[in-house]
């Protein structure tokens, strides 16, 4: 025990002591929040105005809705099922239905055309809900507000395509989704194929049998995906550290956006809370619009579990893929001679980032269920379907299989890292390689 | 006494059988070579004692005991693939090396100092590895495997790579070592190392032991009864013809017959003196000893199969 830990704190202190190492350091904040930003940023800015049929079947809120920047309302006397075929036929990005669903409720799904972003859906349902209050308040005349927070008709926004009739999803939490998908990919990748050019190079440089007389092979192999892994927790760790850092200097400079006033407006907006309802505005003008952007996208989405779910896949995803990525570098003498094995290896990442949008599409899907439980492509796949909300369940099973496949994973590299290090000459085949499996002792 | 032995030691990898019913015995406190062709089984041998690989059947005592994983921390193995990490410091690396055998990082610290001024390398310490010839990193690594005072010491190859001024040393330290209480296994092809520094000797051959021994007794089994000698005379080359004896070779150089031949009558030489001195004066007799590596080269072309002898 004691010995491998030596192994993994040389493991570590080597590569963190890299040059390489500080500067990835230093980009991957600004590169991550640059893939996060960026495209909310583009749609901020890209003067993209949404044009809204609005079919209101309740009759309240005809012409009331007002428009913003981003957001044009058009109101509309057709029926919901001609309105959407227009709003298709004429190239607007949806119709807003507004519906009395209950005595205390309604809803007002949005039939997209377009993606749309959590800032505009959260307005509409903000100035919905104003609305809505501003017409209780004048037509049960006299009541008083403690009143209104009791006997109040609630309005709920959701989103379905136009297209497909599914469940849509704010234009956020595809971008989320694909984001955490691509990073666990880049993660297990980088610092798996960082343990196969570690195993190489004992190889290579002949130091192995020098080790292995003092420890078994076993733990040299441990050791180092180990301090590997430890070297990726750190550089991750410290990635969020130096984004926090960011932020609150952003926080810093430009202190209106990010005041606590302004956020409770934004993620509490208590509506008609002394306040005259119409001017109860959920979306300040006055803050960057940039900023806002990206502060409801953080304000929505369970980041929290994000973390936790992202650590775990990251780590075990990684543990069974450098596993075999050991095995590759202790079966050839050099890193052109890893394709051959590098390539089945791979395949199933690959697959899952292409299947990236079919699985955005349709999270609760069969094919996304499978992808997610299969632990080759369940440390992607799974990340990706998180952000739309994955059931406790299937959540366990997935991590179950992981946890399973990294140990039978861990266990069959062992047994050919332990033949392959002290192997030179000729690169082996996978016959060969089966048989090193089954060698004892 | 004997330190360390194998015992009818099988192993096989896939279809190809690597030793086959292999005992060695290493008196204590003794430099035991261990020889063969390529591919003969030594490496084999030595990776099942350092339990790198494990023998199919078979014993391996160490001080009477059967071989156990804290054996490690008793035995220094210097492989014949061996190397260091290029871009990690010399001293780091030593250090690390030595830690990973159960010493301590201070007690570890304190005797590579020693080591360092002894071979003269203390400024190397803080150097990178890539910064040093080959022979300086094999000095490295030599300190590295004795540094733990191991009670038996592997050696494989422990000469290549290295100048005859460091040969030399090497070969001091590893006679000095065993002079301090290791006993000391010694592989090699370099047949003049062995005649100079193995006690004994074990020659292992198409996975079998076929030889072992003794090196003065093994060289005196093999002799051929040859004798050089040199003869005041003036009779001619021709003259010279002693009785029980094959002259091999004979030439004059001024007055003096230098004369090789080979006893006929066995073991003789007392006779073929009384013969000599009465053709002329004698200025130097002695037997010719085989060297090891005419030994060497003999038995393993009588042990190997008619047709194959070509190959070798």
């Amino acid at each position: 025990m004691n010995k491998i830990w030596l192994i993994i704190q040389r493991e570590y202190l080597t590569r963190v002591k890299k040059r390489s190492f500080i500067i990835m350091t230093i980009l991957g904040p600004l590169l991550m929040a640059g893939v996060m930003i960026l495209p909310v940023y583009l749609s901020q800015k890209s003067d993209k105005v949404y044009q809204l049929l609005v079919v209101d079947e309740t009759g309240l809120f005809t012409d009331r809705i007002r428009d913003t920047r981003s957001l044009q309302f058009t109101s509309t006397e057709d029926p919901i099922a001609k309105a959407r075929e227009r709003a298709r036929a004429e190239r607007m990005d949806g119709v807003l239905y507004i519906m009395r669903e209950s005595v205390t409720r309604v809803s007002a799904p949005i039939f997209f055309e377009t993606q749309i972003g959590i800032s505009n859906i959260e307005y509409i349902r903000s100035e919905l809900q104003n609305i809505l209050d501003e017409v209780q308040l004048l037509s049960e005349f006299g009541i008083s507000k403690q009143e209104l927070d009791t006997r109040k008709v609630r309005v709920n926004v959701g989103l379905i395509d136009n297209q497909t009739d599914s469940i849509g999803n704010p234009v956020e939490l595809s971008i989320l989704s694909l984001a955490s998908g691509l990073v666990i990919y880049f993660f297990i990748f980088m610092f798996g194929s960082l343990v196969m050019r570690g195993v190489i190079e004992e190889k290579t440089s002949r130091i192995v049998e020098v080790i292995i007389s003092s420890v078994r092979p076993f733990q040299l192999m441990m050791g180092k995906i180990i301090g590997v892994a430890m070297v990726g927790l750190t550089q991750f760790l410290l990635w969020i550290v130096f984004t926090m850092v960011i932020v609150g200097f952003v926080s810093v400079a430009f202190p209106e956006s990010f005041s606590p006033d302004n956020l409770m407006q934004q993620q509490f907006t208590p509506p008609g809370n002394g306040v005259i309802p119409g001017e109860n505005l959920a979306i300040n003008p006055d803050v960057n619009p940039f900023l806002e952007g990206v502060y409801s996208l953080l304000d929505r989405i369970p980041l929290v579990s994000i973390l936790f779910a992202f650590l775990f896949y990251f780590l075990f995803g990684y543990l069974m893929y450098s596993a075999m990525f050991a095995a590759i570098g202790s079966a050839v003498d050099n890193e052109a001679d890893t394709q051959q094995f590098m390539l089945p290896v791979t395949i199933p990442m690959i697959f899952a980032i292409v299947m990236s949008s079919f699985i955005m599409n349709n999270p609760q899907g069969p094919v996304a269920f499978w992808l997610s439980i299969i632990p080759f492509t369940s440390p992607i796949t799974m990340m990706m379907r998180i952000p739309f909300g994955v059931p406790l369940w299937e959540l366990g099973l997935s991590m179950a299989s992981l946890l399973l496949a990294f140990l039978v994973m861990t266990w069959l590299a062992g047994k050919i890292y332990r033949t392959g290090i002290l192997m030179y000459g000729k690169k082996p085949t996978y016959r060969e390689l089966w048989k090193w499996i089954r060698y004892s002792g | 006494m004997n330190f360390f032995e194998a015992r009818n030691i099988w192993k096989s990898y896939a279809a190809h059988q690597a030793l086959k019913d292999v005992t060695i015995s290493v008196p204590e406190q003794s430099v035991y070579g261990l020889l063969g062709p390529n591919g003969a089984g030594k490496t084999t041998l030595i990776r099942i004692i350092n339990q790198i690989t494990a023998a199919d059947r078979g014993e391996v005592l160490i001080g009477g005991k059967p071989l156990r994983p804290e054996h490690i921390h008793i035995i220094g193995y210097l492989p014949e693939e061996r190397g260091l990490y290029k871009k990690m410091k010399v001293g780091e690396q030593a250090l690390y090396l030595t830690r990973l055998k159960g010493i301590p990082r201070g007690e570890a610290e304190k005797r590579l100092k020693i080591w360092f001024k002894k071979f003269d390398i203390l400024h190397w310490w803080n150097k990178k590895v890539e910064e040093l010839s080959k022979g300086m990193q094999q000095k490295v690594q030599f300190i590295v495997t004795v540094l733990h005072k191991p009670k038996l010491l592997i050696f494989d190859e422990p000469f290549s790579g290295f100048d005859p001024i460091n040969t030399q040393l090497l070969k001091e330290e590893i006679l000095a070592l065993r002079d301090e209480g290791a006993t000391i296994i010694f592989s090699t092809h370099n047949m003049a190392s062995v005649e100079e520094i193995c006690d004994d000797i074990a020659l292992i051959h198409r996975s079998e032991k076929i030889l072992e021994g003794k090196v003065s007794e093994i060289r005196r089994r093999f002799s051929e009864q040859q004798y050089a000698i040199e003869l005041m005379t003036e009779k001619t080359v021709d003259e010279i013809r002693p009785e029980g004896c094959k002259t091999l070779s004979a030439e004059r150089d001024n007055g003096l017959v230098r004369l090789r031949v080979e006893l006929t009558t066995a073991d003789q030489p007392n006779h073929l003196l009384q013969e000599l001195m009465k053709l002329g004066e004698i200025k130097h007799f002695h037997e010719i000893m085989p060297g090891m590596n005419d030994i060497f080269i003999r038995l393993v072309n009588e042990n190997n199969p008619a047709k194959n002898n070509q190959s070798i």
